[in-house]
């Protein structure tokens, strides 16, 4: 599904390389999940693979089932399957949230030669989806993130996932900034949307994201590469001995 | 070769160009002093303070300059809104295409056609205007009092069931209008005035609305997308106490736009927002000048003007907010901001507050920016292509200043509009 092969990533405006050789293999129906301490470059390589400016590619490349990622403009990513689910969720001040989720729908419907959906359907969907993650009318009307909490944005960021219906899932941080019940909904939003077809990334600080979120494989990034890959087991060592004794090992 | 000619005093050189419309009852007296006001002041120039970052020379020479009729494929603003319709074409009263002027609530009269000696609108025509004279010159303004051909005189009593609206055609090229309109609202009477279209080549307009205690007046306006024309307009209020004044004007296109608003609130408790959405590309050059005066205790105002431009077009705001002493619990917002799509275009902006009350809350703010690009990568990021997402952060830009209009329907046709425009500048 996603396939990436020695990424080198530095900032455009500095001389400061920040992926060193990130190699990554995550296969449709699977979940991944990276840690890492801060600064190891998990968001960096979120962006990178949805085509955030700023970056430049140095050398490598990352593939989406086999079509050229960093080739394509970030639209055409996202119509392509890859979905991003932000840290930070942008505030849009006078675009309604449903306004932005149709648009977006619709848009990527275009871009696949798809046919749009109509303003019903669209409706039923979305309200039914909505309900499931608790996401009331209001906060469907309201403009996009605006006056949301950290918990409503980072359900309506998994309300877009459910709309949007991508191939491959990245999830940066989405634990951040959530309570327990909080982090439970979200969670429970995504499992609903594994699949086989599917594939997930989830980039998180914590275990305790994954207690939720069970993960098939846990990588661990340090200074811009993967140094560890395992099982489940290996986020729970990060949780009881933090990253330090694994680091040392590694490095 | 010969000595250039003197110059010639361009104020005269207007007046002598306009035929002053022969002495009608009531309105006599006001046009003559309307005429010695413009005299004593003379038409603007560049030296003037108010006319630094706009060039008065198309609107003060005696003919207009040439503006070509826009094939418009549009389906007219307001079409869908139940409305008494009026309408000048190149500010000629249309009696056919016009509606009947009768609507319970208010009474109608055409300024061409009232010549009683004994009017109403005597305590307005040229009054207000003449009150908005002070501190700031508005020599345009008295120009118009002086020579306007035609206009309304609409006389609010209660409360009518629709709107009512101007609709201004332009079919010749070298039109050159001058309307004044005066409005009065009874206490406690309510009136929404929507006006629509290009006019005219060039387009002097005054609306002087006196608002009673308790009553309500909302305008909205769009002015007419023909690139080359030119519009200088003056909107003149004065406000009761409790009364409540809404007015929104939607600008795209015109080479020259001048908007000029004078509110005075002069009783307590009285509310006036004044908001303008604009959209400029190109040549074009789009003039906001807004005097507010607070004379009054416990009186709200909000200038919310937002500008969105690019291609070498040219916005400016200037602003005022006056709190005169004793305007005691006094709330004054001022926000005008630009959004700049591309480095040739440029916004020129001067908020001026004085105040003599010490109870007073005012704010005022301006800003010029480029599209945030966290949002733009945040909505391409889900899939809407780059055109579009910036189509929706320019609308999600004016937004606020749309949101001043208060009825939702009304609302709703101004954003679809601006989507539509924006839509069409990108394919």
């Amino acid at each position: 599904m996603l396939s990436i092969k020695n990424l080198n990533v530095k900032l455009e405006e500095e001389d400061k390389q920040i992926l060193k050789g990130v190699n990554l293999e995550v296969e449709a129906g699977k979940v991944h999940a990276i840690m890492g301490p801060n600064g190891s470059g998990k968001s960096t390589l979120s962006y990178v693979l949805s085509g955030k400016d700023g970056y430049e590619v140095m050398e490598g490349s990352a593939t989406l089932e086999g079509e050229d990622l960093l080739e394509m403009e970030p639209e055409e990513r996202a119509a392509a399957g890859l979905f991003l689910a932000f840290q930070y969720p942008v505030e849009i001040p006078g675009v309604g949230n449903m306004t932005f989720l149709r648009t977006a729908v619709n848009a990527q419907r275009k871009a696949r030669g798809e046919e749009e959906m109509s303003a019903a359907e669209f409706l039923k969907v979305v309200r039914a989806k909505a309900k499931d993650l608790k996401i009331d009318a209001d906060m469907l009307k309201r403009p996009v993130n605006m006056g949301f909490s950290g918990g409503e944005k980072k359900r309506n960021e998994i309300l877009q996932m459910a709309m949007l219906e991508p191939k491959m899932c990245i999830l940066d941080e989405t634990d951040s900034g959530l309570d327990v019940d909080a982090m439970k909904l979200v969670a429970e939003g995504v499992n609903a949307l594994r699949s086989e077809g599917r594939g997930f990334l989830v980039i998180t600080h914590y275990q305790r994201l994954l207690d939720h979120i069970k993960p098939d494989v846990v990588h661990i990034m340090a200074d811009g590469r993967i140094v560890k890959t395992g099982g489940p087991e290996l986020a729970l060592e990060v949780e009881n001995n933090g990253y330090a004794d694994i680091l040392a090992e590694v490095m | 070769m010969a000595a250039p000619a003197p110059k010639e005093n361009p104020t005269e050189a207007m007046l002598a160009s306009r035929q002053i419309p022969a002495a009608k009852g009531w309105s006599t007296a006001a046009r003559e002093d309307a005429v010695a006001r413009l005299r004593r002041m003379g038409l603007p120039d560049r030296r003037d303070e108010y006319w630094k970052f706009t060039r008065p020379d198309s609107l003060i020479q005696p003919d207009a300059p040439r503006a070509a009729v826009l094939a418009n494929d549009e389906p007219p603003l307001f079409d869908q809104v139940d409305r008494l319709k009026i309408v000048f074409v190149d500010g000629v009263f249309d009696a056919q295409a016009s509606d009947d002027l009768s609507l319970e609530g208010l009474s109608i009269e055409r300024l061409a056609v009232s010549d009683s000696d004994l009017h109403w609108a005597r305590d307005i025509y040229g009054v207000l205007e003449t009150r908005g004279q002070t501190p700031v010159d508005r020599p345009l303004a008295a120009l118009n009092t002086a020579c306007a051909t035609d206009g309304v005189l609409i006389h609010v009593t209660g409360t009518p069931s629709k709107p009512v609206s101007l609709i201004y055609r332009h079919m010749s090229e070298t039109s050159d209008a001058i309307l004044h309109h005066c409005i009065k609202l009874d206490a406690g009477a309510e009136l929404t005035v929507l006006e629509n279209g290009p006019a005219a080549a060039r387009f002097n307009k005054v609306m002087e609305v006196d608002v009673a205690d308790g009553a309500s007046f909302h305008h909205i306006r769009a002015q007419g997308r023909d690139h080359e024309r030119r519009a200088a307009t003056h909107l003149f209020a004065r406000l009761g106490s409790a009364s409540h004044f809404k007015s929104f004007t939607m600008t795209v296109n015109g080479v020259l736009t001048r908007n000029e608003a004078v509110i005075e609130l002069t009783g307590d408790d009285a509310s006036a927002h004044i908001a303008g959405a604009c959209v400029g590309d190109g040549e074009f050059h789009h003039d906001d000048t807004v005097f507010i005066t607070h004379d009054a205790v416990n009186c709200e105002s909000r200038q919310v003007f937002k500008k969105v431009l690019r291609n070498g077009a040219t916005g400016v705001f200037q602003g005022k907010i006056l709190v005169k002493a004793g305007a005691q619990k006094t709330d004054g917002y001022q926000i005008s901001q630009s959004l700049l799509l591309d480095g040739d275009s440029q916004f020129l902006a001067k908020p001026e507050l004085e105040i003599y009350a010490d109870d007073v809350a005012c704010s005022h703010g301006s800003t010029s920016g480029a599209i945030d690009e966290e949002a733009l990568f945040y909505l391409r990021a889900r899939g809407v292509p780059k055109g579009e997402a910036t189509d929706m952060l320019t609308l999600s830009f004016l937004a606020e200043a749309v949101e001043e209009i208060a009825s939702d329907t009304l609302k709703e046709e101004i954003n679809a509009r601006l989507e539509s425009w924006l839509n069409r500048r990108r394919s």
